[in-house]
């Protein structure tokens, strides 16, 4: 028995000693392997004696125990220094930079379209479209100015040397008014629509672009007046700017298409040199902006249109989107919405994961 | 149109303070568009006595005065005029003071040496008139030390922007009269002098042309003394921003900016036989005051006698008539005209007036005669000579239009209640009369002035612009129960989703101009039919866009040129084409570039990186499957266009004609027309060729079909073919895609070859092949059945199993 404990305290320590698996693989085979100095012990059991035996049996197997844990344990020790090892050789300077993917951008005009259709549709407006290459008859005849109006010469409209099949003078349209003639044609009366889109005005300086966009509003029903026209524009603005201090100011004005006719102004004060919008013009530190052109649609719009005015009256209304993008986003330069310099759109675009929701609001906060 | 407080104060009496009468106007829709105070203008300048005056020691055309300012020591002043001399009172600008003419503010200084403390003041200096030969010199009961403003008499000027509409209003009187129907004031009668006219008037005067010129009334006045207006008139003219000319040339004036009525003074001993409106003969031509000679044609009004043209008629008057200031006898004309006709003629001439502005929006047909007695008593009242009694040809229109007018419209369509007393007398109080039976069933005779008055709705407009816009409340839109129902379109469902699958697929969304040189339009265009425009604002802006690629290339050179490294932007817009009955035909387009490096050098992935055309297939495929286009029906085909690289761009059809989309590598010579460096990647969606979903009938319905993922898994298998080498891989794929329907799921192009091993014209191309069981594992005998149909699919092709 003395042997077999020397065997094994010789094992133990050339186990402990082991440095590679190889080494331990050896220990094994010598141990455990089928000629193994403990397999060969237990062979011995089989000649002797069942007294013999039982008390050999259990020290034996105790040994073959010890030695197999031992092994399993230094094992277990060698793999996981051997991948420690590994590991460390393998690390990376991760401050280097990673493959960059490109990050998109929606144009400010888009976005706030969308925001309009978003807080329309709320108020149960569809969004409409026309063409913007149009006849003088929708783009001014339609909307009471014929062609010896005085109203006419003030549009800088853009012309075409072609003639409708009509005899037409063809333009570019000047505002988004035709898409109301187009929308009452088609769909006649009751209706409500926006109509936001490209328009022209032959007219560049600091703040003025040959092309801009305009949002058109039409409500067309039974008995619709002034009252409605100004809740729709202060409903709104309050929608879009998140404010509720918004305070609209309405002037006498004319357009030919529109009796009577309205103009709109927001108050604002200046925050350095921002404008913001909100609170009573005429309060301290504040002032009126324009806003844009409305009015109740004339009779004769009406009739020419299709509708019949004694029995339909409705307002409609006209916004700069460019003109309200800048006020709500902060952009200052008109002639940069219009020049596709990637730096700009990044700065001032929106994620397009920036849809406007009614839930989320619809603006997008810095 | 700007007028002086002073001015409106003629014709308004009212103690209203400026910023109640500027509230007023802006309420009433006569907007102020600026206000000048003259008083905070000229706050620094004085009234001030020149006490000596000396050479300069080392300047002769300077002095050195001494001028006493009413306070204190006198100052020493330099000054360069030459009427400076002892004695004289006139206007010294002290220091801190700021010129108004150019902005300059005024500081002590030494002007060659000597100290000056203070300007001595000319009228152009202080934008009072034109004269720059001296300073100021004020009359010797000029109050020394006081402010030159109140001694002045300066009185605020106002700007007002009129609408067209409102023609009455393009005098001063018109505007006190809107002003005293809004409770701020009462308007003065119109002073009318005093004067006799005798002896018919020695000048045959007709029209000819009834419809163009109705009513021409005139008059001669002979033995006038031309000359200088008087100081009351000049400021006036002063505050419109007219120059002050003659008295003869300042009285019309007067009466257009006063009362609205353009009038015009002829020089009577330049005038010869009779005076007669008439349709000018084509190609005559007169020489306008403005020194331009105009070529009139038969669709015009002229004045003219028996030799020549004197006026375009309504516009502007002719210079060999014009008055003198040695003109005596002059003749006076007041006439009526058509202002449509006003209107074609000034634009068929290109020449803009003040007249005209007032003729084509419509003159006041009742003032003619007192216009014209007005006119006669100021020239003989200030000018002399004796007048000829009136004579007159046709008559202006007279027939006053009465509206029928129920009160109760105001509240339907003003949305606000106000009293029919009140709109009564708002209503007189504008000049309109009303009849009938009030307030339901009123008849509202309208001045013959007003002629923007259309109907009931016109008349509600003024009701409520007097009574005051912001007595109008908000009133909520009905709305629907519950939530809002949808609104949008599928087509504008569509361009959201693309839009943002755009952008979320690293592209910056652009907006470019609708309009492009012609040169670029015509290089994306395959037919010369492009809409041009007549009148451009720059050549660079001309053309209707045919393609969205060549403004978005514009926008991306001008990118490079700034040094950006990559450029990837699209746009979502229209193109303009041609369509039925001379109207336009607009499509919905997205366009896409791809510019610079797709990928900078870098510590991992080396240099850099262009984009190539499998870039822009990707784009391509990309946002047309979020377009909602069967993607996996497409097939790819050639002739992009000659703006594309022949061998490395193709279309995406959906069968062989409807082009879905064109992409690939920009040609070298469009790059070129550009100015641009290579390569650069673009993509053409043509929205309105993708086909429309079928939108089903009864309720919406979200459901998908049904879908179980299959229990058993997948197996996949390799195949390497030689074939042509001109063969498409796609083709080849749809061969062994279509070879076992039943059980190939997929099939992808892994490897392309050529080279070694590969016989010359063939290539290589190895597909792995995705087999899908359905209710049974795959047995060795099936995979090699459907390998061999896979092997015989693909040999229809020319392709053989590589060994």
């Amino acid at each position: 028995m003395t042997e077999l404990t020397d065997q094994k305290q010789t094992t133990l320590a050339a186990i402990a000693a082991a440095t590679t698996l190889d080494a331990l693989e050896e220990q094994r085979v010598g141990a455990l392997g089928k000629k193994g100095w403990v397999s060969l012990a237990l062979k011995t059991l089989g000649q002797m004696s069942p007294d013999e035996r039982k008390d050999a049996a259990p020290a034996i197997q105790a040994v073959r125990a010890e030695v197999a844990d031992a092994l399993d344990a230094r094992k277990t020790a060698l793999e996981t220094a051997a991948l420690e090892a590994q590991l460390a050789s393998e690390t990376i300077d991760l401050t280097l930079p990673p493959p960059a993917a490109a990050k998109g951008s929606i144009h400010p005009v888009s976005q706030v379209m969308d925001e309009l259709a978003e807080i329309f549709a709320d108020l149960g407006f569809a969004v409409a479209t026309g063409p913007e290459i149009e006849d003088d008859w929708h783009n001014f005849t339609a909307l009471n100015m014929d062609e010896s109006h005085p109203a006419r010469a003030m549009h800088d409209t853009f012309y075409f040397p072609d003639k409708s099949a009509d005899g037409g003078e063809m333009l570019l349209r000047t505002h988004t008014s035709p898409v109301q003639i187009r929308s009452m044609k088609d769909q006649g009366a009751p209706i409500r629509i926006i109509a936001p889109g490209r328009v022209y005005r032959s007219d560049s300086d600091a703040t003025h672009t040959p092309m801009f966009h305009q949002v058109e509003g039409l409500v067309v029903d039974r008995d619709i007046h002034l009252g409605h026209l100004k809740w729709t524009l202060e409903t709104f603005f309050k929608a879009f700017f998140e404010r509720e201090d918004i305070v609209l100011r309405l002037r006498p004005s004319y357009f030919p298409f529109t009796e009577p006719s309205v103009e709109v102004d927001v108050g604002y004060s200046n925050e350095g040199d921002r404008r913001v919008v909100g609170g009573h013009g005429d309060a301290e530190g504040h002032d009126w902006m324009e806003l844009g052109g409305s009015g109740m649609v004339n009779r004769r719009v009406l009739e020419m249109a299709g509708v019949d005015p004694d029995e339909y009256q409705g307002f409609a209304f006209g916004l700069g989107i460019d003109r309200i993008a800048m006020l709500k986003y902060g952009m200052n330069d008109l002639r940069a919405f219009f020049d596709g310099d990637p730096r700009w759109l990044q700065h001032y675009g929106f994620s397009p994961f920036d849809q406007p929701t009614l839930s989320g609001g619809v603006g997008v906060r810095p | 149109m700007k007028f002086s407080l002073t001015w409106l104060k003629d014709h308004l009496e009212t103690g209203a303070s400026l910023q109640e009468i500027l509230d007023t106007l802006n309420a009433i829709g006569l907007e102020v568009e600026g206000v000048e105070d003259p008083a905070t203008s000229l706050a620094g300048f004085r009234v001030a006595k020149v006490l000596t005056a000396a050479p300069h020691p080392d300047a002769d055309k300077l002095q050195v005065l001494t001028v006493d300012t009413g306070e204190g020591d006198p100052l020493q002043v330099v000054c360069g005029a030459p009427n400076a001399r002892a004695g004289m009172k006139g206007v010294l600008g002290l220091p801190g003071a700021v010129v108004p003419s150019n902005g300059m503010e005024l500081r002590k200084s030494a002007i060659r040496g000597v100290e000056s403390n203070g300007m001595m003041c000319s009228v152009r200096e202080l934008e009072l008139g034109e004269d720059h030969d001296g300073i100021i010199e004020l009359p010797d009961d000029a109050p020394v030390g006081s402010s030159f403003a109140d001694y002045h008499g300066a009185s605020p000027v106002i700007d007002v922007a009129i609408t067209p509409n409102r023609p009455d209003c393009m005098g001063v009187y018109g505007v006190a009269r809107d002003l005293a129907a809004a409770g701020l004031g009462t308007l003065k009668p119109i002073a009318m002098p005093q004067f006799s006219a005798s002896g018919a008037c020695p000048v045959e005067i007709r029209t000819d042309d009834a419809e163009g010129c109705p009513a021409f009334y005139g008059r001669v006045v002979k033995g006038v003394k031309n000359g200088p207006s008087p100081d009351w008139l000049q400021q006036r003219l002063t505050s419109a921003g007219q120059r002050p000319i003659s008295l003869l040339v300042d009285l019309t004036n007067y009466l257009m900016l006063a009362f609205g009525r353009p009038a015009h003074v002829y020089d009577l001993a330049k005038l010869s036989g009779a005076v007669v409106a008439r349709r000018a003969k084509d190609g005559e031509q007169v020489l306008a005051l403005n020194e331009k000679t105009y070529t009139l044609d038969e669709s015009m009004v002229v004045i003219a006698d028996d030799n020549e043209v004197h006026d375009v008629a309504g516009i502007m008057g002719g210079e060999n008539s014009g008055v003198q200031p040695e003109t005596t006898d002059v003749l006076l004309e007041i006439a009526y005209f058509n202002p449509a006709r006003i209107g074609v003629t000034g634009r068929k001439l290109g020449l803009a007036s003040d007249a005209r502005t007032r003729f084509e929006r419509g003159v006041d047909p009742a003032f003619l005669e007192d216009g014209l007695d007005l006119l006669t008593g100021l020239i003989v009242e200030l000018a002399g000579g004796s007048a000829s009694e009136m004579t007159r040809a046709g008559s202006p229109p007279s027939e006053a239009k009465i509206v029928a007018f129920d009160t109760a419209l105001t509240a339907r369509l003003g949305g606000v209640e106000v009293p029919a007393d009140e709109q009564k007398r708002i209503l007189e109080s504008l000049g309109f009369t009303v009849s009938g039976d009030w307030p339901k069933n009123g008849n509202v005779t309208c001045p013959l002035r007003r002629h923007d008055i259309e109907g009931p709705a016109d008349l509600v407009e003024e009701v409520v612009r007097i009574h005051g816009l912001d007595k109008v409340e908000s009133v909520a839109l009905p709305r629907v129960e519950g939530v809002a129902r949808p609104t949008a379109t599928p087509q504008q469902l569509m361009e959201r989703k693309l839009r943002r699958a755009a952008a979320g697929s690293g592209l910056d969304e652009a907006i470019t101009w609708s309009f492009l040189p012609v040169d670029a339009a015509e290089h994306f265009t395959a037919t010369d039919d492009l809409w041009v425009l007549d009148n451009p604002i720059s050549e660079d802006m001309k053309a209707m866009r045919p393609s969205l690629i060549p403004g978005l290339l514009i926008a991306a050179k001008r990118s490079a040129d700034r040094g950006a490294g990559a450029t990837r932007l699209f746009e979502l817009g229209r193109r303009y084409f041609r369509g039925p009955g001379g109207m336009s035909d607009e499509r919905p387009t997205l366009g896409a570039v791809l510019a610079g490096e797709k990928t900078p050098r870098g510590w991992a992935s080396g240099k850099a990186q262009a984009f190539d055309a499998y870039d822009a297939k990707a784009a391509a495929l990309t946002l047309l499957e979020a377009a909602g286009a069967p993607v996996a029906n497409l097939m790819v085909m050639g002739e992009a266009g000659p703006q594309f690289h022949p061998g490395q761009s193709a279309t995406l059809r959906l069968g062989p004609k409807n082009v879905l989309a064109r992409f690939g590598m920009v040609h070298p010579a469009t790059l070129k027309a550009f100015d641009m460096d290579g390569p650069v990647a673009a993509v053409e969606l043509f929205l309105d060729a993708i086909p429309a979903k079928k939108a089903g009938k009864g309720p919406v319905s979200f459901a998908r079909p049904g879908f179980t993922p299959p229990a058993l898994q997948a197996v996949t298998r390799d195949f390497a073919f030689l074939v042509p080498a001109e063969l498409a891989a796609e083709d080849l794929l749809k061969a062994v895609r279509g070879s076992d329907k039943a059980n190939i799921t997929a099939a992808r192009v892994f490897d392309v070859f050529t080279g070694q091993g590969v016989p010359e014209g063939k290539k290589s191309i190895a597909i792995e092949v995705t087999l899908q069981p359905q209710d049974k594992s795959y047995k060795d005998a099936d995979l090699k059945a459907i390998a061999e149909k896979v092997v015989a699919g693909a040999a229809k092709l020319g392709a053989e199993l590589r060994g």
